[in-house]
């Protein structure tokens, strides 16, 4: 039972941590929440079913146009309503971004509807049992793709010229410039790559609950913001470690107490992380 | 090689540079002096493009480069190491200075250029993987201007270079500077310190409130009152003597 629920709760936590980075990354760089996160998260679901629908593409393709399609739509919102609020009162882009995020939802009910929509490919998943343990291979992949997807960010952010730019953009803009850095360039990357993770998450999370719908980024959206201030908001290590704690403290409090209390938990941990330990468990950065 | 040509830069509403003019030659170091809030370093942050001048033109090398972006003039060849060293705290020594190559792209160069550099600076190499926030002060300052190095800067504008540093380490940041002007360096130098920057310097300019008030060579400036009134204000005494 133990097992069982943590889990469950690392499947669901390496999805949370995949948005999480999203918030963290953007945070890092701009100082700003970007609320509209879930609804990248949305958007990669449905760009994917809907072209596994319309045309009879590779599933991997399908998985990559709606990164893709997450990532642009990130590269846009930046552009449109974060870029022109820049240097103004920090609660004006949060307010943007709210704004985005209800935009985007309203926008994705009047072009697709309300009603679910179930995965065009049905996998076969084989239910393997290891020390009374029950485990998809579903489950196995979503975490091992979640798992991919932060180690390759990670070495980008670590190992390659335009990451530490966009660490060096995030820890101090001006002295980035005089090094020949272009921070719009950085803040587009930060915000393209952000939203293809957010994508890939809802992607994953279309094929493991088998539905895809309008308001599906707004808990997890939700739940990943949680994530990312439980590890300290601005710090990618700790997004990813927020994410899998989250992911597995609600599992237990699903098994334990009632699953009614699931997302209980999570917003719990959020408001007794803000009141104990502000800045994460990793420490965060201020802006 | 490097005009400025009555420069007027504003923090918002702030008029901050009110007509400043002065030109640095090919070769030369000129040292650029005045109080707190003359406008020194809001004169080089205009030159460097972190700041648009409202008026007047800055020329670099035969071109107006007033209307680019900092990034463009980065790769015009003008490094610009601000006050306070700015590296970036939690990167690596090692990937600060690839930083301060990140506009160049002769990759072969620039990894020679950071083999030179470390050889030069053996404390840049042993402490290559730490993070830069975690050097002492000096420390920090070498890898400030090691990083601008970086760059193959034909002009570098350096922004209180010996600020806060043990008497030892502003011996070493000088003959720092004096070696890079032998190997053919142009430099341009905000310095707290009129005294030591006056030794190094072939020339410079006062600034006070926002104007160049005086000009001459660096052993006339030596010499001159009004350096030390305009420079330190009442009491500078002590302070000029060291």
């Amino acid at each position: 039972m133990l097992l069982q629920q943590i889990l469950n709760g690392l499947t669901a936590g390496s999805v949370y941590a995949l948005i999480a980075l999203g918030y963290t990354m953007i945070y890092g760089i701009l100082g700003l929440i970007n609320f509209a996160q879930g609804e990248l998260y949305m958007a990669g679901a449905f760009a994917t079913v809907l072209l596994l629908t319309a045309y009879k593409v590779n599933f991997f393709v399908a998985f990559f146009f709606g990164m893709g399609v997450a990532a642009v739509l990130g590269v846009i919102l930046e552009r449109i309503a974060f870029r022109p609020l820049r240097g103004g009162h920090p609660l004006v882009p949060l307010i943007s971004a709210i704004g985005a995020s209800i935009f985007l939802q309203s926008l994705a009910l009047l072009l697709f509807g309300p009603a679910d929509r179930s995965f065009p490919i049905q996998f076969e998943f084989a239910a393997l049992e290891i020390a009374g343990v029950s485990v998809s291979t579903l489950q196995l992949a979503i975490f091992g793709a979640a798992l991919f997807f932060m180690a390759l960010l990670v070495a980008f952010v670590k190992y390659t010229k335009f990451g530490k730019a966009i660490m060096a953009t995030a820890l101090d803009q001006d002295t980035a410039r005089l090094m020949g850095i272009n921070v719009d360039r950085m803040i587009a990357i930060t915000f393209f790559i952000g939203s293809a993770l957010s994508g890939a998450a809802g992607i994953m999370m279309a094929i493991y609950y088998n539905t895809t719908y309008p308001r599906m980024g707004l808990l997890p959206g939700l739940k990943a913001f949680s994530a990312a201030v439980l590890g300290g908001v601005g710090n990618i290590p700790g997004a990813i470690v927020g994410g899998l704690l989250l992911g597995v403290a609600e599992n237990l409090g699903a098994g334990y107490l009632s699953s009614g209390y699931k997302d209980a938990v999570a917003f719990a941990i959020l408001i007794i992380v803000l009141l104990v330990r502000p800045k994460g468990l990793l420490g965060g950065r201020s802006h | 090689m490097l005009t400025l040509k009555s420069v007027h830069s504003y923090y918002g509403s702030l008029h901050v540079l009110k007509g400043v003019s002065l030109h640095v030659r090919a070769g030369e170091i000129v040292a650029l002096l005045g109080a707190n809030g003359a406008g020194k370093t809001t004169t080089l942050k205009t030159i460097s493009g972190l700041l648009k001048p409202r008026k007047g033109q800055v020329e670099f090398q035969g071109e107006d480069i007033s209307r680019l972006s900092a990034e463009a003039i980065v790769q015009r060849g003008i490094a610009h190491v601000p006050e306070g060293r700015r590296v970036f705290s939690s990167l690596s020594v090692a990937a600060n200075l690839e930083l301060g190559a990140f506009a160049r792209r002769d990759h072969q160069a620039v990894k020679s250029d950071l083999q030179e550099i470390q050889e030069r600076f053996p404390i840049l190499r042993e402490r290559a993987k730490q993070p830069a926030g975690t050097l002492s002060g000096g420390e920090q300052q070498i890898l400030a201007m090691a990083r601008a190095l970086m760059a193959r800067p034909k002009l570098l504008l350096l922004d209180e270079p010996s600020m806060g540093l043990a008497p030892r380490l502003v011996k070493q940041i000088f003959a720092i500077i004096r070696h890079l002007q032998e190997t053919g360096t142009t430099i341009l130098l905000i310095e707290q310190n009129a005294r030591a920057a006056l030794k190094v310097a072939d020339r410079g300019y006062v600034m006070e409130t926002g104007r160049i008030s005086l000009d001459g060579t660096a052993a006339e400036l030596m010499d001159h009152n009004e350096v030390k009134r305009a420079y330190l204000g009442k009491g500078y005494q002590e302070v000029w003597e060291e």
